[in-house]
């Protein structure tokens, strides 16, 4: 009997060794955009634990992470909505959503994922637990003609904000009833790109291409409809070619301002965020992709659209200027901090690597295989409004 | 002009109307696979790496066959205006764009 206990224990405590329970703060997960899968990372030992396949078309792929920090859902190019289990590493279900996807965003509840889509244009939710399709917002801005969406981000009250690109508008979808959405409707402008939503998830911003200029819209007060900030930006002059779309999304506010690229000028703009008017510009070495502000604010790092994306610029806040300059690799094609900002991750596309920098030192301290990668997101956002 | 196209021209006198497509010479290998891997990553930030569309058309054989030849190599070097396709003439040459345009048309390499 004795020896039969002792067995079991041993059995225990086996199983025990072999899954150590553990949390999901310093975990996250590295696109590779040319094979479908991710690689699934420690930011604590910065090494990569696990690689999943099977995601489909991760081109141009983005994730966003259940409250608990436990499960990344996928968002890959082909409409494929993938839920992925960081802990045990695998791939707890996948649906193909649409034809043509760009990126998602999960309600305040966590109870909600929605998927934005080119084609067919609009949105969808799905339940957050089970992936089953509750609702869905075609974005048919007039009759027949439905229009891209993008720079959808969460707001509160399962609220989603979000633009059209065809349509030149923001729309607000409100998500209490997840069955029923019920949309509002907002002109904005020509051409918004993609979206963000400020820290406090007050403020929408959709940044224009087809004209000088960003679309704000106060989700407290949306009744007061879209405003145009930085109007004219571009003083007239040309635009310089852009070879590349830049991303909003992603916190680019900091000690009370917002740092936004320009298009079509190798400018970063400076907006207050109290007044929204333009206190300043940065000059960068190329067009700016991702603005993105180190958590505490003091830095902000930018990449570059093709031809440029070697480089790196990092802006200092309180100096209001570029104080390092850096090329770290080929094909940078973006950034992401550990949760309180001592570290960065970028990706290097054709270096196939994700490098990992100090960012107070600037000094590489680390990398990870990975093939193409592109996206790069740790488990805090699951925490953060409008990631 | 490079004197090379330059004296090609003079050569076909007369006969410069005949078919560019015939007069250019593709792009050496290993510039094919720099030309194929520009399509596939950075015109891909817009039209997708599968060229299935995004942001920008679709650049599969079915959505271009239709199109003239020479718009969509305009298309390429110069850009739209009015759109974001921006011109890509600075990273190729025109025969160079042709040589895409012919790829696409095919169905894009790998």
């Amino acid at each position: 009997m004795r020896s039969i206990l002792s067995f079991f224990l041993i059995l225990i405590l086996a199983a025990c060794a072999a899954t150590p329970q553990r949390g999901t703060g310093d975990l996250g997960l590295v696109i590779e955009r040319a094979n479908g899968h991710v690689t699934l990372v420690d930011t604590t030992t910065r090494q990569a634990y696990a690689r999943i396949g099977g995601l489909g078309d991760l081109s141009h792929a983005s994730a966003v992470y259940s409250r608990d920090g436990r499960y990344a859902y996928v968002f890959g190019r082909d409409g494929g909505l993938t839920k992925v289990d960081l802990l045990e590493a695998r791939i707890v279900k996948r649906v193909i959503q649409s034809g043509n996807a760009i990126g998602g965003s999960i309600s305040q509840d966590g109870r909600i994922v929605v998927a934005q889509n080119y084609t067919p244009g609009g949105i969808k939710a799905f339940d957050a637990e089970t992936l089953e399709l509750l609702s869905e917002v075609p974005a048919e801005y007039a009759p027949g003609q439905f229009s891209k969406v993008v720079g959808l981000a969460d707001s509160s009250g399962n609220r989603f904000a979000y633009a059209l690109f065809d349509g030149g508008e923001i729309w607000v979808s409100d998500f209490s009833n997840p069955t029923r959405p019920l949309t509002q409707r907002f002109p904005a402008g020509r051409q918004p790109y993609d979206g963000l939503v400020t820290p406090d998830g007050r403020y929408f911003l959709a940044g224009l291409f087809g004209e000088d200029g960003v679309a704000m819209l106060d989700l407290w007060q949306p009744e007061k409809g879209a405003r145009k900030i930085l109007e004219n930006y571009g003083r007239g002059q040309e635009k310089l070619p852009v070879f590349k779309m830049p991303h909003l999304r992603g916190w680019s506010v900091a000690q009370g301002k917002a740092y936004l690229p320009a298009i079509g000028r190798h400018e970063v703009l400076v907006v207050d965020v109290a007044t929204w008017k333009e206190v300043g510009r940065i000059p960068v070495r190329s067009q700016p992709v991702f603005v993105m502000a180190r958590p505490d604010g003091r830095q902000i790092w930018v990449n570059f659209a093709f031809p440029d994306n070697a480089n790196v610029d990092v802006i200092d806040t309180l100096a209001g200027q570029v104080v390092h300059r850096m090329s770290p690799g080929k094909g940078i094609l973006h950034m992401e901090f550990t949760p309180r900002g001592e570290q960065v991750w970028l990706s290097a596309r054709d270096d196939n690597k994700v490098l990992i920098y100090d960012t107070a030192s600037f000094q590489r301290i680390g990398e990870i295989a990975a093939e193409s990668p592109s996206g790069i997101f740790f488990t805090t956002r699951a925490a953060r409004i409008g990631f | 002009m490079s004197a090379t196209k330059l004296v090609f021209a003079l050569f076909l006198g007369s006969t410069a109307t005949i078919a560019s497509v015939q007069a250019v010479a593709s792009p050496d290998a290993a510039r094919q696979r720099e030309l194929v891997h520009l399509v596939r990553q950075d015109c891909g930030s817009c039209h997708g790496m599968t060229l299935q569309g995004g942001l920008g058309p679709a650049l599969l054989p079915a959505n271009l066959k239709d199109k003239p030849m020479e718009g969509l190599v305009a298309t390429i070097y110069y850009g739209r205006p009015g759109t974001p396709m921006p011109p890509w003439r600075q990273f190729m040459s025109e025969a160079e764009a042709e040589w895409v345009v012919q790829q696409l048309l095919n169905g894009f390499p790998h």
